[in-house]
């Protein structure tokens, strides 16, 4: 079956089994390994890329739900590290092992997308599904502050 | 969409090619003991095991004439930062311009860039026990020296003034006489070998005064590209012509795979080859995802007859008190001083405490995973992996094929976590067994749930503490018996190195039960501390003295590590009345030779039994400390994951099989329960460096378990503290 999607801007036609997990799809068969595999059932948030703008876990995803629409992966969302959560999470010093941070940056953006100035409240009910193992929440969240702060500065 | 050639592109890789290809330039090959002069690229075919043969030669640095300077690190990169940290001894010494190094990742050939192992005992390449830093700190300083001395060597000759008049600033030889100065990159375009270049004595190394790198911020170096998704882990390497691979393993370890429907499973779609292997049955396709349809339709019938059959983990751990109070004797001894027995006897007063801990899981983000391919002869082949053991990796390979270590080459990848999971080899060599088998190149990826269902546990124990104290209530007497499988497991942190009391006995009751049990941050530690700092406090509570005080008349006679409680306490304002329904709880702890105190602010649901943590003050006596924002960040991590642990992490066994099998019923910290602050006071220090990638963590149990029961009076002593089991022990 082919299926045809956006992909981080350009148009991508492909032939996968359609259950198929959009993760293993975009890793595997097109090599943009940004995007991680944690956990396989959208437990985790590794895998967190977007839809159409939105925040999805490419784990439970079948590509087939794709199809017609709009996928961007941490690889699509700037081009030099120049998204403003990418430069606050350089900035904060944030990622340790670094696994699941495509999938924090990914689900972050989201929130900035929909909450250009999130409280703190607000930011941890946004990022509660996405784990860290090493424990660089605080981090995490001082850098959705400081790219916040500069997203309302213009 | 092109997919790149991981071997040329991707993976941070020493290809011998490279670098005769790469520009002019100078390298400078420094051994651990000694140091002999060569190109870069004959030393990187002597760690190929073609050219060159002997010991004790390294190459740890090269210049290029541009000026770039590129540092081998030797340690796994696995998030604690060593990566940077090891790169900014050199540096320092060197006296390098920081903007212009590169960090790449060295050869494995523990020989060469192995750090001095324990005793004395050769060389290795391992990163565990927070080691790294504290192990190469004086070899790489070292090498960092002699570097500039054969920088200043050069100008001297080239300029034809004695090597003393010459002086460094970061990326240049100055002379200060004749007001001339040279760059590096320059230098490098120029320079020659030099035969013999002398031990620098450590007199002549920097003074802390007068460190420009350590000590100082820089940023890690590996976080870039970590922002990017362009990081690479060995998840995300891919070789031509490989075969996925995925592998049913036996839900009790030490069964076999006795039959299964081979044929139903090879008629699949995409399904290439079916291999039994000792303790599973691992499948092999051209597509991932058709491996998963795959393994969800293989049928096993296993072997019976595994010791592990017989372990359910809850019942077995109540039974463990019968062995405590049986008065079993031979027990594998840990110190013992004065006549603790005797002591006890004659106390004024006796305190006893039990404390229990179930089995935790090592949940690195990264599943396991490694991509081997064996060559067509069987008798070498090539590794990417994230491996906390290398060398290790590479010994248990060339053991599985019969042949010499260096015919195999490992390609470090970094860790997507490691936490001491990745210290095991075992999905190293089920790789490579496969691709032993089908002779291409294998990509094994173990699922989440694989990684519960074989994974390798910090075992669950249980601890009873016995004291006696004098007249005045000093502790004169101290019994610690542990309970459990997996000895040296068990043992780390058991000792108290830093309280005087005269009278001690410390020891393991030892069993095995056949189950999996591995290494876990901070090994014992999280227990033994948990149940040491609890009775302490108990103690303090029963004798009506204050924690804190209580544990400074027990450390009196280390001033050290008094400094450190004493710091803590400070940063909380220990003795103010806490936030109404807050209560605080203090704890102390050393490991890998650094000392940590911390008080933290806990809450209390009582409907529920849910703990909150608020705020966690803490202090770190670590020596010298290399990257101070990277120790604080590796104190945030420990504290949260030894949080994580203490709160809500429990694997349980029935009939020998884990019942935890993903996030959903293992739960990790999440942003949510994260505490709001962490604060942590470095506190200043001229003594050489230890380990601090998991000093945060030993002393979360006691401090949480102490605040709860003074919030209350609720006595935790079952880690985890889970909202079941503090409702539970409110209630009895």
């Amino acid at each position: 079956m082919s299926i045809e999607f956006e992909l981080n801007g350009s148009k991508t036609k492909l032939n996968p089994q359609p259950e198929t997990a959009l993760l293993w799809v975009l890793r595997e068969h097109l090599n943009l390994t940004g995007t991680k595999f944690g956990c396989g059932s959208g437990l985790c948030g590794a895998c967190t890329v977007h839809l159409d703008g939105q925040p999805i876990r490419a784990c439970i995803t079948p590509v087939s739900a794709v199809a017609g629409k709009s996928v961007t992966t941490i690889e699509g969302l700037s081009k030099n590290r120049s998204h403003p959560l990418q430069k606050a999470w350089v900035e904060a010093q944030v990622p340790q092992c670094g696994y699941c941070q495509s999938g924090q940056i990914m689900q972050a953006a989201a929130l900035l997308e929909s909450n250009k100035n999130p409280s703190r409240d607000e930011i941890v009910a946004y990022m509660n599904g996405n784990i860290c193992r090493c424990g660089t929440y605080l981090r995490i969240i001082r850098a959705i502050k400081i790219a916040s702060a500069k997203v309302n500065e213009g | 969409m092109k997919k790149p050639d991981i071997l040329d592109n991707h993976t941070p890789r020493l290809s011998r090619r490279r670098f005769i290809a790469g520009t002019g330039g100078f390298t400078f090959m420094i051994s651990i003991g000694g140091l002999i002069n060569g190109n870069w690229a004959s030393a990187n075919e002597d760690s190929e095991g073609s050219k060159n043969k002997g010991s004790n030669i390294t190459v740890w640095v090269k210049i290029d004439s541009e000026g770039t300077i590129t540092i081998l690190n030797p340690s796994a990169e696995m998030g604690q930062g060593s990566m940077t940290a090891l790169a900014v001894l050199i540096a320092e010494e060197m006296d390098a311009d920081w903007s212009k190094v590169k960090v790449e990742h060295s050869p494995i050939d523990p020989k060469i860039y192995g750090r001095p192992g324990w005793g004395g005992r050769g060389y290795h390449m391992i990163t565990v026990g927070s080691f790294t830093v504290s192990g190469y700190f004086k070899p790489l300083r070292q090498a960092g020296a002699q570097a500039r001395y054969v920088l200043l060597k050069n100008v001297s000759m080239k300029w034809k003034i004695p090597l003393t008049e010459l002086k460094t600033e970061p990326g240049m030889v100055i002379h200060s006489a004749s007001n001339r100065k040279i760059s590096y990159g320059e230098i490098a375009s120029f320079a020659e070998t030099i035969k013999e270049i002398p031990e620098i004595p450590e007199k002549s190394l920097k003074k802390p005064g007068e460190f420009r790198l350590i000590g100082k911020y820089v940023p890690r170096v590996d976080i870039p590209e970590k922002v990017d998704g362009s990081a690479i882990y060995s998840m995300d390497v891919n070789v031509p012509d490989m075969l996925y691979a995925t592998i049913l393993r036996t839900p009790v370890n030490g069964n076999q795979p006795e039959s299964f429907n081979e044929k139903e499973i090879k008629s699949m779609q995409g399904i290439q080859k079916i291999v039994r292997l000792k303790h599973g049955v691992g499948i092999l396709g051209k597509r991932y995802e058709n491996l998963i349809s795959a393994k969800r339709r293989l049928k096993v019938k296993w072997s019976k007859g595994s010791p592990a059959e017989m372990f359910d983990s809850e019942k077995i751990l109540e039974g463990y008190k019968n062995i405590v109070g049986s008065g079993k004797k031979g027990g594998h001894v840990l110190n013992q001083q004065g006549d603790a027995d005797a002591a006890i006897q004659n106390a004024h007063r006796i305190y006893s405490s039990d404390y229990f801990s179930d089995h935790v899981y090592h949940a690195q983000m990264e599943p396991l995973n490694a991509i081997v391919s064996v060559n067509p002869a069987g008798d070498g082949a090539e590794i990417w992996a994230g491996t906390q053991s290398p060398s290790g990796a590479i010994k248990a390979v060339a053991k599985l094929l019969g042949t010499n270590p260096r015919k195999i080459k490992l390609h470090p990848c970094f860790l997507g976590g490691g936490f001491g999971r990745r210290s095991m080899s075992d999905y190293i060599v089920e790789a490579a067994e496969l691709s032993k088998t089908v002779r291409k190149p294998v990509k094994l990826i173990w699922s989440r749930e694989d990684d519960f269902q074989y994974g390798a546990f910090r075992p669950m124990c249980l601890q009873r503490l016995v004291a006696g104290l004098d007249a005045d209530g000093k502790l004169i007497a101290w019994k610690h018996s542990i309970v459990g499988d997996g000895r040296r497991l068990l043992s780390s942190g058991a000792k108290i190195p830093f309280y005087d009391i005269p009278n001690q006995h410390i020891e393991i009751l030892g069993l095995s039960h056949g189950v999996r049990l591995k290494h876990w941050r901070a090994v014992g530690h999280g227990f033994t501390k948990f149940a040491i700092e609890s009775f302490i406090d108990e103690i303090a509570e029963a004798e009506g003295v204050d924690s804190y005080q209580f544990h400074r008349q027990v450390m009196h006679n280390s001033p050290r590590a008094l400094k450190v409680l004493e710091t803590a306490a400070d940063m909380a304002g220990w003795g103010r009345k806490p936030p109404d329904g807050h209560a605080f709880g203090i704890s102390f702890a050393e490991r890998s030779g650094s000392l940590a105190a911390g008080v933290v602010e806990v809450s209390l649901e009582k409907s529920s039994g849910k703990i909150k943590v608020h705020r966690i003050w803490s202090s770190l006596d670590a020596g010298i400390v290399v990257q101070p924002d990277n120790a604080v960040a590796q104190m945030e991590s420990a504290i949260i994951y030894g949080l994580s642990s203490v709160l809500s992490e429990r694997i349980t066994f029935k009939d020998g099989k884990v019942q935890q099998s993903n996030f959903h019923d293992y739960h990790v910290m999440r942003i949510s329960d994260a505490p709001e602050e962490i604060h942590v006071k470095i506190i200043d220090s001229n003594e050489s460096p230890s380990g601090i990638g998991e000093t945060g963590l030993p002393i979360t149990g006691g401090a949480v378990a102490n605040a709860v029961a003074a919030l209350s009076g609720t006595r935790l002593r079952h880690l985890p503290f889970t909202p079941d089991q503090v409702k539970k022990v409110m209630k009895s």
